[in-house]
């Protein structure tokens, strides 16, 4: 679209919009995400239908392991999210595109997300299992960390910075809290080890139909994370064309007052 | 860069000794604290079991490390907040400071710093929580890798909020999840160093500590580069 050839001729070109809003606004869907989506829904009925119908009650926990077919889905998202993170921040620091920067900002928003509900399925899980909804078991306390660390990754990305500044300073962090992860991981856990004798977890066997329950699970949560994943890049991409947008309206705005002044080039 | 480093950390120090900032207000928050912490946790309660001990005397490690903890968040804000105004940051890579060497640098003055005011602290904590010093090898080991390890994180983190208002919230934000491991190791291994803790391995847990302030020395030294570079 080139916006010199629709103006008439014979106008001076300041008088020309610099930003042109698109005819049809621009939205995130696509024919591949709707049918990503569509896919997404679907395995997630799917879900719920072997999780709470299909599949039996666990020997030891009875009902409390049907909890397990989403709390494990969730806790693989919020790995793989973080993970996506710390490569995109890598990348971003390599190749200074800000795809990778924007790409890192949204996978760590979708991990948030995520081990919020790992958190929220994992205490609901420890009442019936353990008589109460906090323990301090390894897993459950550093995945608490990780949870405030991340949140202060999301707060480095809301910084009033200059764009390049605030994606260089999100990136380092991005980069330096992965392998925090794992540093908090063993040391809670080595913590507890000590101290408990060994963690709070249950025996649980899984036999066929659980596995495939879990299987199902697990696919569906990776599809609704890609999901989300594209479309929140696809909001942050158009966020930052806005603002830049902006940027450029507004200059135009004041070259245009400058000319209707009549003040250009004069002394004051 | 060790010039670099020293230059730095001279700075500091100079800065402090006129100003008195941290002696004179860092430190006496912290002896606050300290004594808030016996109110808060009533000095008559005693553990049930063999100890017999009075249970602030038993959690007079974790107390002490906390209290440390928040004094350093103040001795980081501190030390950032000098650079802020301005444009210092800028005129220290203007002036060809090697970026590692400011990392160091900033990191070895806050270190000096929280080494002098975690002795009185730790003075303090004896007085007042009234604990034993068991192994006082492992106790000087553990105060020493700690204090290097929250210096070293701290001051990497700090540098990421330097110069913006929100600095003052968003620095313990970042800086406490990361320093969880630190409280951890410190407070273990001080458990052993006062009360020889036969199931604590001490120096275990200073070897932990000894890794995360090496790791955050490469870390720092290597992320300061592009942490300074403004736009």
């Amino acid at each position: 679209m080139s916006t010199t050839e629709a103006a008439p001729t014979g106008t001076d070109p300041a008088d020309e919009p610099v930003a042109v809003a698109p005819v049809n606004p621009p939205h995130t869907g696509s024919v591949a995400t709707r049918r990503l989506g569509l896919a997404a829904i679907v395995l997630l009925a799917l879900t719920l239908l072997f999780a709470l119908v299909i599949s039996p009650p666990e020997a030891n926990q009875r009902d409390a392991v049907r909890l397990f077919y989403i709390h494990l889905p969730a806790i693989a998202v919020m790995y793989v999210a973080f993970l996506i993170t710390a490569v995109g921040s890598i990348m971003y620091l390599r190749k200074g595109s800000v795809y990778w920067d924007l790409l890192a900002g949204a996978a760590a928003e979708l991990g948030v997300l995520f081990c919020s509900f790992v958190l929220v399925t994992g205490s609901l899980w420890g009442k019936p299992t353990w008589g109460v909804y906090w323990q301090w078991d390894p897993r459950l306390t550093s995945t608490t960390v990780l949870f405030v660390m991340y949140l202060g990754y999301l707060a480095v990305r809301r910084l009033e910075l200059p764009p390049d500044v605030r994606s260089r300073r999100a990136a380092v962090l991005g980069i330096v809290s992965f392998g925090n992860v794992f540093i908090v991981h063993y040391s809670v856990q080595w913590w507890r080890g000590l101290h408990q004798g060994q963690t709070l977890g249950v025996d649980t066997k899984m036999d066929g139909l659980m596995l495939f329950s879990f299987f199902i699970g697990l696919v569906a949560f990776l599809t609704l994370a890609a999901w989300l994943l594209i479309h929140r890049f696809r909001v942050a991409w158009l966020a930052r064309e806005v603002e830049q947008m902006g940027l450029a309206q507004a200059l135009a705005e004041r070259r245009a007052e400058t000319d209707a002044t009549g003040l250009v080039g004069r002394s004051r | 860069m060790l010039r670099d480093t020293w230059l730095m950390t001279v700075k500091d120090l100079r800065i402090e000794l006129t100003s008195r900032v941290v002696m004179a207000q860092i430190l006496p928050f912290g002896l606050l604290i300290l004594i808030l912490f016996g109110l808060a946790i009533s000095p008559d309660l005693v553990v049930v079991g063999e100890a017999r001990r009075p249970v602030i005397e038993e959690i007079a490690p974790g107390l002490f490390w906390l209290t440390v903890l928040l004094s350093a968040l103040m001795a980081l804000g501190r030390a950032f907040a000098l650079e802020a105004d301005d444009g210092n940051l800028d005129a220290l890579r203007m002036a060809g400071l090697d970026p590692a060497g400011v990392f160091l640098g900033k990191a070895l003055a806050v270190t000096v710093q929280l080494v002098a005011v975690e002795t009185v602290l730790g003075f303090g904590a004896f007085v007042v929580f009234g604990a034993p010093v068991a192994r006082p090898g492992l106790l000087a080991a553990t105060v020493l890798l700690a204090t290097v390890g929250i210096t070293l994180a701290g001051t990497l983190y700090a540098a990421l909020a330097a110069g913006l208002r929100v600095r003052d919230t968003l620095v313990p934000l970042l800086v406490l999840p990361v320093l969880a491991p630190v409280l951890l190791g410190a407070t273990q291994a001080s458990r052993d160093a006062l009360f020889a803790d036969p199931g604590v391995p001490g120096w275990s847990w200073a070897g932990l500590l000894a890794v995360f302030s090496l790791l955050y020395l490469g870390v720092g030294m290597l992320a300061f580069g592009p942490l300074l570079e403004e736009s």
